[in-house]
């Protein structure tokens, strides 16, 4: 009876329960839509505006009062500096934190702070590390505002990542490697030089590159540091000024003429082109390692 | 067996390995205790940053606070250390910041959770390994780039809207900087929700079909419940990377710090502040000086508070299943 009853009531409705199925999925791919036309249209009107302002003195050039003649020389070698003394720092010191972590931390209290805090590390933000590199680097260790200062703050910020993308890479070397060492009587750190990082180098690179890709886009913690915008010289010793890419560029939108403008837009394009390269080389490594290991 | 890489010489190192582990067994032990300090000593570089970085944000700003209460400080409601009158109240660029946040948030949460159900709900195996990398390259472009879109696309195409609210738009303003900083954010929210959906188990979601659910209620009566820990400590870590972006809001935001919740004014946040000061002439050790190190203060401990509180949902979800 009371069955009956209920069995009346159920109505499956199906038709109109499919049609919000199919409005919840439009909406869907209207989320897509969104994130995906941001970055066309970002990339486009980027290419519309820069194209014209693009050419070989625009590369060679230093910045100018007049948009006709003005260059991002001093940037690009100000960039080429930063990356070149952030890579010598961070690789050697992020590597040697992973292989501590993965191959000989003990589990206690100590590594388990050090890991919980390269994790927020990760999370503060990049203008903090500006400070800290200004209270640091530029005043207590009075390197002035200098292209080193600039390195090791960036080194501080990228440091995270490396540590991060190495460990998974020593993660990956497979422990009979390492057991097939010890078995033949090597001690901890010959297994560590012999086997552990020379298969891990392919996967330490792509990371590191991908994290120093990170940093040549990073304006505001070197605005911090350099406080320049307007260099017309190119550093040649690592206690020189500076500039950088995106500084020049965060320069050159905030002027209010409107051919900056367009020689803002040119440079981000050189920008963009120097990230896609990097980013290109990182992938096609991890492709190579991926395919080789695979045979 | 493997090709390539350290194994094609791997002979040679077997011989050499013996012949120094025979050699000299008490010299390879010291070199193991020194190598072992010294990976410990770059592990130990990740703290001394912390450090440094609480140490230089407190000493700096302890000058300040001599000068200016702590209380002053946090709740005044003008923000004018340059130009005189002079006064040290911090809530404009609190104000300026949370707005443009959750502007970025209003449009980041809708766009990045229907990304990840539809990734980890829908998508075929082959359209996921596509869309994701386009996806995470939104994250990858610089700021300033994001900036130049806000400032010399975003707040043109607002100013056409036909309504009279948009008619007197301001060049700079929070509502275009807020927008694009919400793409921005958007894989941020959409590949952490997605993780959180696809750790679902799915008995969960077979058990849902066998009782004559239709897909969408899958998603969103089952999936989405399951995982909204990891969906919520999404939008907690995508807050705390807005608040602390700088280029894109000082490009397009603005410089007028502004006690105001109207997207549509010009504003100033914490950290296009601290920009605007460094670029400026302010000589080190002066007071104006010292007011980007308080600001950068609050700033680290606002953003810390969100990564300790996004880190703790998410390890709340890890524990159910």
């Amino acid at each position: 009876m009371a069955a009956a009853d209920w069995a009346s009531r159920f109505r499956p409705n199906l038709a109109r329960r499919k049609v919000w199925g199919r409005i919840w999925f439009a909406l869907f791919m209207l989320a897509i839509v969104v994130g995906l036309a941001g970055l066309v249209i970002l990339v486009m009107r980027v290419l519309y505006q820069g194209a014209p302002w693009l050419s070989f003195h625009f590369l060679t050039d230093y910045p100018s009062r007049f948009p006709e003649q003005a260059g991002m020389r001093s940037a690009i070698f100000g960039s080429i500096w930063i990356i070149g003394l952030t890579g010598a720092f961070t690789v050697p010191v992020g590597v040697g934190a992973a292989v501590y972590l993965e191959e000989y931390a003990p589990k206690n209290w100590l590594t388990r702070i050090i890991e919980v805090n390269i994790s927020n590390l990760a999370g503060v933000p990049s203008i903090v590390y500006g400070l800290l590199g200004l209270a640091v680097f530029v005043q207590l260790l009075a390197m002035g505002r200098s292209v080193l200062a600039g390195a090791l703050t960036m080194s501080l910020l990228v440091l995270p990542v490396v540590i991060i993308a190495s460990r998974e890479a020593i993660r990956s070397v497979p422990s009979s490697h390492r057991e097939a060492a010890y078995g033949l009587g090597a001690t901890k750190f010959q297994v560590v030089k012999e086997i552990v990082v020379p298969q891990s180098i392919p996967g330490i690179m792509t990371g590191t590159i991908l994290a120093l890709s990170r940093a040549v886009g990073e304006a505001a913690p070197m605005i911090a540091i350099s406080a320049l915008v307007f260099l017309t010289f190119v550093p040649t010793d690592p206690l020189d000024k500076f500039t950088v890419m995106p500084i020049q560029i965060f320069n050159w939108v905030s002027r209010p003429q409107e051919g900056f403008r367009g020689i803002a837009a040119a440079g981000i394009i050189v920008l963009l082109v120097v990230l896609l390269t990097m980013n290109a080389v990182a992938v096609y490594i991890r492709n190579r390692t991926q395919r080789r290991s695979e045979e | 067996m493997l090709r390539g890489g350290s194994w094609d010489r791997e002979p040679s190192h077997g011989a050499s390995l013996l012949r120094s582990g025979r050699s000299a067994p008490t010299r390879g032990a010291a070199t193991g205790r020194v190598v072992h300090l010294i990976f410990f000593l770059c592990a130990l570089v990740s703290i001394i940053t912390t450090v440094g970085i609480v140490l230089s944000l407190l000493i700096e700003s302890l000058g300040f606070f001599r000068e200016v209460s702590v209380w002053e400080f946090l709740t005044g409601t003008r923000w004018s250390p340059i130009l005189r009158p002079r006064s040290y109240g911090v809530l404009p660029l609190v104000s300026g910041t949370l707005l443009v946040a959750f502007l970025a948030l209003a449009v980041a949460v809708p766009c990045g959770l229907g990304i990840a159900i539809y990734l980890s709900e829908y998508a075929p195996d082959r359209v996921r390994r596509t869309l994701k990398p386009i996806l995470e390259v939104l994250a990858g472009v610089p700021t300033v780039v994001y900036g130049y879109f806000a400032l010399t696309f975003v707040t043109p195409q607002l100013q056409n809207i036909p309504l009279p609210m948009f008619r007197d738009l301001l060049v700079f303003n929070a509502l275009s900087a807020g927008i694009v900083m919400g793409v921005m954010i958007i894989p941020m929210v959409s590949s952490l929700s997605e993780d959180a959906m696809v750790a679902v188990p799915r008995s969960l979601r077979q058990a849902a079909y066998a009782l004559g659910a239709t897909r969408i209620e899958v998603a969103l009566r089952v999936v989405v419940p399951a995982a909204v820990s990891g969906i919520v400590a999404s939008f907690i870590l995508a807050f705390s990377r807005a608040i602390g972006e700088t280029m894109l809001v000082t490009i397009a935001a603005g410089a007028t710090p502004r006690l105001t919740l109207n997207p549509l004014e010009s504003i100033q946040t914490m950290t296009a502040y601290i920009v605007q000061l460094a670029l400026g002439e302010a000589p080190h050790g002066s007071l104006e000086f010292q007011t980007i190190f308080a600001v950068g203060l609050l700033l680290f401990m606002l953003t810390l508070l969100m990564n300790v509180l996004g880190h703790l949902v998410v390890r709340r979800v890890r524990e159910e299943y």
